[in-house]
């Protein structure tokens, strides 16, 4: 943390994206998270993200549980909306806020805590649910917020600063995204933001649940040598399998890409996703192929990062509750409230 | 690209433009953090130990520091740092005893220098306290030289001029006064042990045009000035143009004004992105009313029964290049100016018709003598040139750095030494952590504008010559404009074995000037920096490999605002805010052998 706040300066070298934003205007807040923690290098991911796709700020909403994590959209999108909610029950008011608002970007921010303890039913939930939102797991491995202690994505052999091991195996959120159903999941590094920044503008686009989960060392708790958590380890097994292109709508595909070990997917907004293999091991297009290779590597000690599973052909719940298109706000009084009338109407189908 | 050794090619003295910008290297933004301190007599000694004359300077100094200055970079305009060191000047407390003393025991070198201008006041400065007789002789009645007859009182009063004339001279200088040198062979015949000649460039060129010398209302700028400073000329006509438009053309059309002209145009040749006048010199001449015309050449005086009625100019038309470059010239019309009195203000020279040309000291093709640019020796050995007398002309601050290296040179010069084995510049550095969020200077930016100097009422001032039209910043304007400067010597240490490439740091910078990338070539890097490159004259620094990825930190010195937030973010202190204080020889270091530093050490006296 920092007691100044951070300038703004206009240094003549700011770009413009085409609101004629520069990215300073999708900035929040100081953090007063430690200095190097790696939630600072995803919420500046964040921020560059949205500035790129040319999302107005105010067409967001940015939701949170409880943790370090969750005090990290403070410190993005200033001008958009936001909610810090109970611990673990984010899912729930991101499912409140997108069907109230079909239109409004939904970003949550979890962490491990948060979303593979307490709040674990509600992130299945989520996904089963396929809610049209961006769902972040800054992962670090550890309870931060009360000085450290094991979280449930602690690796076996894992140790703390002062020594404890960890001798329980992990809740990998990808692996349970896959078995569960997500519809795009995938897993970053806070210290990578060339593949970070794809992955999250492709999240954002997704039609349904996208699931990102962000290695994201805690540099006071778990930096150290025995950490499989640190930037040093992330860094040794730190495996991509999948490189993102993210390609914007009415944009030229110019790279060229070998058969068979690229696919481009087109996304809802006619933007696309062209991923391509860089293991060719890995098979992109099948559920029960993905999932195996990722326990095996996991098995291994290999950290598998890249968008690994993406289906936009499933219904997200807009879809499948046939929600209103004009955000419940803009309805005129008398369609969002009909009146007993109408109630009563309804009241008759159930005698 | 190789990594960037800071320790080679003075890498932190160019990091802070102002000091790199200012040819006496004077300590800019640590004697604004002094004012800001309310330490105005520290920041005045400060000064003086590279400057001299932070009073004069602060009024009418050239200011190269303020176009290099960073904050001019990240908004409009550069901290006001000339009008900065005029509050040094102005609130410092008597400072009289901590200023150098001559010796009691002298080392029996006598010095002989020409003309009592800056440059000659400087090596004296310097040579004084060294023990050394220095006698200065000119040819006028009062020292001063340029800064006395050149450039008025209502932008440099008397008696600061005299006051800080008098801490050099009340060393003991042996001043003669109205002793012009006619016959350097003759002085050489007196047995100095060195002779410094800065006798600056006193010659206005002349205009040879039609009807030049048919009228007694033609004056030469720089001459009719001096007139003027001794009061020997007290008014003009009504009607004045000033031809040229350079420094000294502002300072005549304003004299002008003052001994009652009232309409004064300033004629110039070409369009305004070719004026040798600084900007603010051009503004403040335009604040009186000073009309300047462009694109207008002088033909011919139009004289009538010996009485000067006006001036035909030839009118211009140019064109120019992408690059602002004329191509091509091109006369487009006459018009006539009418006018009662003409000043030429159109360059001036320097002249030795005094100095015999069979001594050994060489001229060159121009009649300029052959002045070796770092030791300032002529070709006869023992005789040394500087200020406007060794170059052409410059200005004060310029001709006070070329007295430090010649009395440098003179020193070593009366001490059988080599003359070019001279004490290298050097840059000290110190943390400036003094907690985990605080900081020895104050890092936060402050986005106030440039203040605006006060100045007399525009109908008052033209009532007597010697009322000084700037006034001088007020508390406010003193509190807020220290507040601007970017702090620049804090300089920004980078140790790459610490770093965990977290990134923390590259995401908190306000302007974006850090990036971590492989280092493929200079052209690689450049291509994936956080912001574009923009200036290309502007330091690149690049890491050794980092420890975890064996990438490069590289930070573009261009933009950097010096806030500390990198130092703050970083979780293993791989950046630190340092203080750079550069350490810059004198004569009395060349005398102690570099032992006694010199900055701090002064401060302290």
């Amino acid at each position: 943390m920092s007691y100044i706040s951070k300038p703004k300066i206009d240094h003549g070298g700011l770009r413009k994206n085409k609101l004629g934003l520069t990215i300073q205007d999708y900035e929040g807040g100081m953090s007063t998270l430690c200095a190097g923690c790696g939630h600072d290098s995803i919420t500046a991911a964040i921020c560059q993200a949205f500035f790129e796709l040319d999302i107005p700020p105010h067409r967001v909403a940015k939701l949170s549980g409880i943790g370090c994590s969750s005090k990290t959209p403070a410190y993005f999108l200033g001008q958009s909306h936001g909610f810090n909610s109970v611990h673990g029950r984010m899912p729930s008011v991101a499912t409140g806020t997108s069907a109230a608002n079909r239109q409004i970007n939904v970003i949550g921010v979890s962490g491990d805590g948060d979303s593979l303890s307490i709040g674990l039913g509600q992130f299945a939930h989520a996904m089963r649910r396929n809610i049209n939102m961006t769902y972040l797991i800054e992962n670090n491995g550890v309870y931060g917020l009360t000085k450290g202690q094991f979280s449930a994505s602690a690796d076996i052999g894992s140790k703390l600063k002062k020594g404890e091991l960890n001798e329980q195996p992990p809740i990998d959120p990808v692996q349970m995204a896959l078995s569960q159903g997500a519809t795009f999941v995938a897993r970053g590094f806070s210290g990578d933001k060339k593949q970070l920044v794809p992955l999250l503008k492709a999240a954002i686009k997704h039609n349904g649940f996208g699931l990102i989960d962000i290695l994201s060392p805690c540099v006071t708790f778990n930096d150290h040598e025995d950490s499989t958590k640190s930037y040093a380890h992330t860094r040794e097994f730190f495996h991509p399998a999948v490189h993102l292109d993210y390609i914007p709508p009415a944009k030229e595909i110019k790279t060229a890409y070998d058969q068979g070990e690229a696919m481009p997917i087109e996304m809802h907004d006619g933007s696309r996703v062209v991923l391509r293999k860089l293991d060719k091991g890995y098979n992109f297009e099948n559920r029960g192929q993905a999932l195996d290779y990722v326990r095996a590597k996991h098995r291994d000690g290999e950290i598998v990062t890249g968008l690994l599973y993406i289906d936009e052909s499933e219904p997200d719940m807009h879809t499948i509750n046939a929600t209103s298109d004009t955000p419940l706000s803009e309805l005129e009084f008398k369609r969002l409230c009909p009146g007993s009338s109408a109630l009563k109407e309804i009241q008759k189908r159930f005698i | 690209m190789k990594p960037t050794k800071v320790s080679e090619n003075e890498y932190f003295h160019q990091v802070v433009d102002c000091q790199w910008g200012c040819p006496a290297h004077t300590d800019v933004p640590e004697y604004i953090r002094l004012i800001a301190q309310g330490e105005f007599s520290d920041a005045y000694m400060l000064n003086r130990a590279s400057n001299i004359f932070p009073g004069i300077l602060g009024r009418v100094c050239d200011r190269p520091c303020e176009p290099a200055c960073r904050r001019g970079r990240v908004e409009e305009k550069p901290v006001a740092i000339c009008r900065l060191k005029r509050v040094a000047s102005d609130n410092r407390d008597d400072i009289t005893s901590r200023l150098p003393k001559a010796p009691e025991k002298k080392n029996g070198k006598r010095i002989a220098l020409i003309g009592a201008g800056c440059a000659s006041l400087s090596v004296a400065n310097d040579l004084m306290p060294l023990g050394y007789d220095c006698t200065i002789f000119e040819g006028l009645e009062k020292p001063g030289g340029l800064m006395r007859t050149n450039i008025p009182s209502f932008r440099l009063p008397e008696k600061v001029l005299d006051e800080e004339m008098n801490y050099i001279i009340d060393m003991g200088v042996d001043l003669r006064l109205g002793t012009r040198i006619d016959s350097f062979k003759e002085l050489m015949k007196e047995g100095y042990d060195a002779i410094f000649v800065g006798t600056g460039a006193p010659k206005g060129k002349d205009l040879k045009i039609p009807g030049r010398y048919d009228s007694d209302n033609i004056h030469i700028g720089i001459e009719w000035l001096e007139s003027v400073a001794f009061d020997h000329i007290d008014k003009i006509g009504k009607k004045v143009l000033i031809i040229g438009v350079g420094n000294t053309a502002m300072d005549c059309c304003r004299t002008s004004l003052r001994l009652g002209a009232s309409d004064v145009k300033v004629m110039a040749r070409k369009p305004r992105d070719f004026f040798k006048a600084s900007d603010w010199e051009l503004e403040d001449a335009e604040e009186e009313k000073v009309e300047i015309v462009v694109n207008h050449s002088p033909k011919e005086f139009v004289i009538k029964n010996g009485v000067l009625k006006g001036m035909i100019f030839e009118k211009m038309q140019y064109e120019t290049d992408e690059k602002g470059k004329i191509t091509n010239t091109e006369v487009v019309g006459e018009e006539f100016f009418p006018c009662d009195d003409v000043v030429l203000a159109i360059g001036q020279d320097n002249a030795f018709p005094w100095i015999e040309r069979d001594l050994g000291l060489d001229f060159d093709q121009w009649d300029v003598p052959i002045v070796d640019e770092n030791t300032f020796q002529s070709t006869l050995p023992g005789v040394f040139f500087g200020g406007d007398s060794a170059f052409g002309p410059k200005n004060i601050i310029w001709a006070v750095e070329h007295g430090h290296q010649a009395a440098i040179s003179i020193h070593k010069y009366c001490h059988d030494e080599p003359l070019d084995e001279r004490l290298p510049r050097g840059v000290n550095l110190s943390s400036a952590k003094m907690g985990i969020h605080e900081w020895s200077y104050s890092n936060d930016f402050d986005a106030s504008s440039r203040r605006l100097m006060p100045s007399v009422d525009l109908k008052e001032r033209f009532s007597n010559l010697d009322i000084e039209v700037e006034l001088g910043f007020t508390v406010d304007q003193v509190v807020t404009e220290v507040e601007r400067c970017l702090n620049c010597d804090l300089q920004t240490v980078f140790f790459p074995d610490l770093c965990i490439e977290c990134d923390a740091c590259i995401d908190i910078c306000p302007v974006d000037c850090l990036t971590i990338t492989p280092n493929e070539g200079q052209e690689a890097i450049e291509k994936n920096l956080t912001t574009p490159r923009l200036d290309q004259d502007q330091l690149l620094f690049v890491s050794e490999p980092l420890k975890q990825t064996g990438r490069a930190m590289i930070k573009d010195e261009n933009l950097c605002v010096h806030c500390g937030l990198c130092a703050e973010r970083c979780p293993t202190a791989a950046w630190d805010m340092q203080k750079s204080n550069l350490d810059v020889p004198y004569a009395i270091d060349e005398m102690n052998n570099g032992k006694a530093n010199c900055q701090s050490k002064r401060k302290a006296g």
